[in-house]
């Protein structure tokens, strides 16, 4: 009986700070919302903005209302991914002369020293009867990556928005990921990688994360595990476009977000699916279903001669050795 | 008790001769300089083998292939020879068990070697993830290597006593040793009922999680989609080669140790005669598996698979491929088939070949394939294009080698590797059947 009693009152409390709760909340909140109606009638300025909704319609708003909505929020799981955005990338062929502008930008914004570049530019033919092109090549950063797929510890990992990472403090160096893709794009740091100066340029910049982030592939690589290509996510968050696409002078990479169905190459901004509409891109290998986040276009209609790209090719070598690492060689 | 003093005499474990003393000394030898092998190659990183970013994986990964094949013989010749209650297994399978054993204990040291990170060792069960045909290996390789322990120990512990009482007097403390491992073995009707029973389970288990292990092994190559990995052919492809891989050894070993154990009486032609038709038998499997992987894809002549297909019948890897198919499969079903073929030398030799081609054969399916991918190799330096193992490679590979040979080589040396008191029953049984037929 006692406790019963207790028990009811208990209730009978709780509710009644429930109530009160809900009430002083429902107050506050009304009186924000009138201060704010009579706020707007008396601040508006008179100037109006068209302004286009997502369904189309043209719509006028007063210019003071008009926020801008925070496209890169800064805080969110690494392991998830940005929010709301899905990144790809589609590669015109047709412009590819094998500048390589692209894979010197690559090896030295993610200081890579080894043997073997992330980004390939491949001198390809598939018969003897069809013309040679160049194809360049990142990760394709598969929506159904089977590198992800075998990855015994989720050391490489799949985001919400596209990117298929690899967090090298992980990673047990099993090299089963490398086996699996179909793309040989990754790459194995066999022995301590040689980036001598960027641990000092990690404890100089400020602003730079001085930790280890997955977001940043190669700051610093780890001896016995897979690197490879990342998409840049450290660029987009600053707004700015994958390095390999600002490099190229060809504009041949676009790079934008499907969801906006927007790409670009820093020159030109394209709507993403009429792109690939109108000049019928593809994907690597489709027939395997990997299901890639890289469109390529095809090698028509060339505003370049595949010759001219001879000079640059090198078979053996991708990544240039400075005068230092070659010396300790 | 019954007299087991004519199979002591001839069964106990005795000291290593002059013979034996060389043997397992280099072994040792040979372990040491592979240890410290690996210590340079933990210190400098896997850059001192001959791997890179193509050939990604190399004899490290086809050493534990081969490792995980020839502990299948546990399965194959104890389980299945046990429950089709084919009698004549009783003197080879403390041997089949002691390799079962030892190859599977080794393979789990192999497959940590090719770890480039052993010292995040622990993220295979912090981080598991049960997608990854490697959790599948984590999960079944330990549990096989308990399984075959116990398959060793359980049907020992009869003799363990035998040798307490027959060492008591001559070296007290190797008596000592005996009595604990034998669990306090008193030989009664209740015990043995136990063990029996608790035999029969692990023989039951065997069979499957055997099957299992080799299975799994294959997936680790079909679960991609490298030509020459990716068919569907390549579990019963791998669990055919593991039964070849497994009864060749078992003859090698068995030959070996019937010359140096003087044990011509218990292993006699018979035995060998029809280890020789199980080889047989295997191989036949084998071959047939072999079809399917090879001819088969060369009739619709996909462009992959005909470069994979032309580096092994006629490019780079031909001569290896042909001494692994010719020396390994055919010249064994042709030699086994005759009955002087199945004598006890030309199965040692038959034996050896089959083993080392086996070992071979597992570089041939590990290699080639990876050299052959999709996209062009382009951009790396020339070396790359190929691989051929380190000397590192070679002096670790020896050296798990040799421990294999060695755990081989200490149970031999302390363990009957005849079991003592089923001979003696079967003996037994075989005088009593001959007393109530005269």
């Amino acid at each position: 009986m006692k406790n019963n009693n207790e028990n009811s009152r208990r209730k009978f409390l709780d509710k009644g700070l429930k109530l009160g709760l809900a009430t002083t909340i429902g107050a506050v909140g009304l009186t924000k919302l009138a201060t704010k109606l009579t706020a707007q009638t008396d601040t508006q300025s008179g100037e109006k903005m068209e302004l286009m909704t997502t369904d189309g319609t043209l719509i006028e708003v007063d210019s003071t209302e008009v926020i801008e909505v925070e496209h890169s929020p800064k805080d969110y799981n690494i392991r998830e991914g940005m929010p709301n955005r899905k990144f790809v990338m589609v590669i015109d062929l047709a412009k590819c002369k094998n500048a390589l502008k692209c894979q010197k930008s690559c090896n030295k914004s993610h200081y890579i020293t080894g043997d073997n570049a992330w980004l390939k530019v491949y001198k390809m033919q598939e018969s003897k009867e069809t013309a040679p092109y160049w194809m360049p090549t990142t990760c394709q950063h598969c929506d159904q990556p089977a590198c992800v797929t075998v990855c015994p510890v989720d050391a490489t990992f799949k985001r919400k928005d596209g990117l298929v990472l690899i967090d090298n403090e992980r990673c047990i160096g099993c090299r089963f990921c490398m086996a699996a893709c179909p793309y040989s794009t990754r790459v194995f740091n066999w022995s301590e990688p040689d980036q001598g100066e960027i641990t000092m340029t990690m404890d100089m910049e400020m602003d730079e994360p001085t930790h280890y982030s997955p977001e940043h592939a190669g700051l610093p690589s780890v001896k016995g595990t897979v690197d490879k290509c990342d998409f840049c996510p450290h660029a987009i968050k600053e707004n700015e476009l994958p390095h390999c696409v600002t490099a190229c002078p060809n504009g041949v990479f676009y790079f934008g977000d499907q969801y906006e169905d927007t790409v670009t190459n820093g020159e030109e901004t394209l709507r993403f699916r009429e792109l690939l509409k109108n000049k019928s891109g593809y994907r690597l290998m489709e027939g395997l279903g990997t299901e890639p986040s890289v469109y390529y276009l095809p090698p028509v209609d060339r505003l370049v001669n595949f010759e001219d790209g001879l000079e640059e090719f090198t078979e053996f070598q991708s990544v240039e050795k400075t005068e230092e690492s070659e010396k300790s060689e | 008790m019954k007299n087991y003093d004519k199979l002591l005499n001839d069964l106990a474990p005795t000291k290593f001769g002059k013979l034996g003393v060389i043997w397992t000394s280099s072994l040792i030898v040979i372990i040491i300089i592979g240890i410290i092998a690996y210590i340079d190659q933990l210190i400098k990183g896997q850059v001192v083998t001959n791997m890179r970013d193509y050939a990604l994986w190399g004899i490290y990964i086809s050493n534990f292939v081969f490792f995980v094949a020839t502990s299948f013989v546990g399965s194959v010749v104890v389980a299945i020879l046990r429950l089709t209650k084919n009698s004549w297994r009783t003197p080879l399978v403390r041997i089949a068990e002691i390799i079962t054993f030892a190859a599977i204990a080794m393979a789990g040291i192999t497959i940590m070697i090719d770890m480039a990170r052993p010292d995040r060792l622990l993220n295979l069960f912090i981080y598991a993830r049960l997608q990854s045909p490697i959790t599948w290996d984590v999960i079944i390789i330990p549990t096989f290597l308990a399984i075959s322990f116990l398959l060793l120990y359980f049907p020992l512990l009869p003799d363990l006593a035998i040798l307490k009482s027959h060492f008591k007097e001559k070296q007290p403390t190797l008596s000592k040793w005996y009595g604990i491992l034998s669990l306090n073995w008193t030989g009664s009707a209740a015990q043995k009922a136990i063990q029996s029973k608790s035999i029969h389970i692990i023989v039951l288990m065997i069979l499957p999680v055997g099957l299992i292990l080799q299975t799994i092994d294959a997936w680790l190559f079909s679960t991609t989609y490298r030509i020459g990995w990716d068919s569907t052919n390549f579990a019963p492809y791998f669990i055919s080669g593991a039964f070849v891989a497994g009864v060749g050894a078992l003859i090698t070993v068995i030959y070996v140790v019937r010359r140096a154990k003087k044990l011509e009486d218990y292993i006699t032609d018979f035995h060998f005669d029809k280890m020789g038709k199980l080889l047989v038998l295997a191989c036949l499997v084998y071959l047939y598996f072999n079809i399917n992987e090879y001819l088969i894809p060369l009739f619709t002549a996909k462009k992959g698979e005909m470069t994979h297909l032309d580096t092994l019948f006629s490019g780079h890897y031909a001569p290896l491929f042909w001494f692994v198919t010719i020396g390994g499969l055919i010249v064994p079903i042709i030699v086994l088939l005759s009955k002087k073929g199945r004598k006890p030398f030309p199965m040692f030799i038959i034996g050896l070949i089959v083993v080392v081609a086996s070992w071979w054969k597992r570089y041939v399916i590990v290699t080639p394939t990876l050299l052959h991918p999709f996209l062009p190799i382009q951009g790396v330096p020339e070396s790359w294009h190929h691989y051929f193992p380190s000397l590192h490679e070679w002096l670790i590979t020896s050296a798990t080698l040799a421990m294999a040979l060695l755990i081989i080589t200490v149970l031999v040396r302390f363990v009957p590797v005849i079991p003592i008191e089923r001979t003696a029953d079967e003996q037994e049984e075989l005088k009593s059947n001959k007393n109530i037929e005269s």
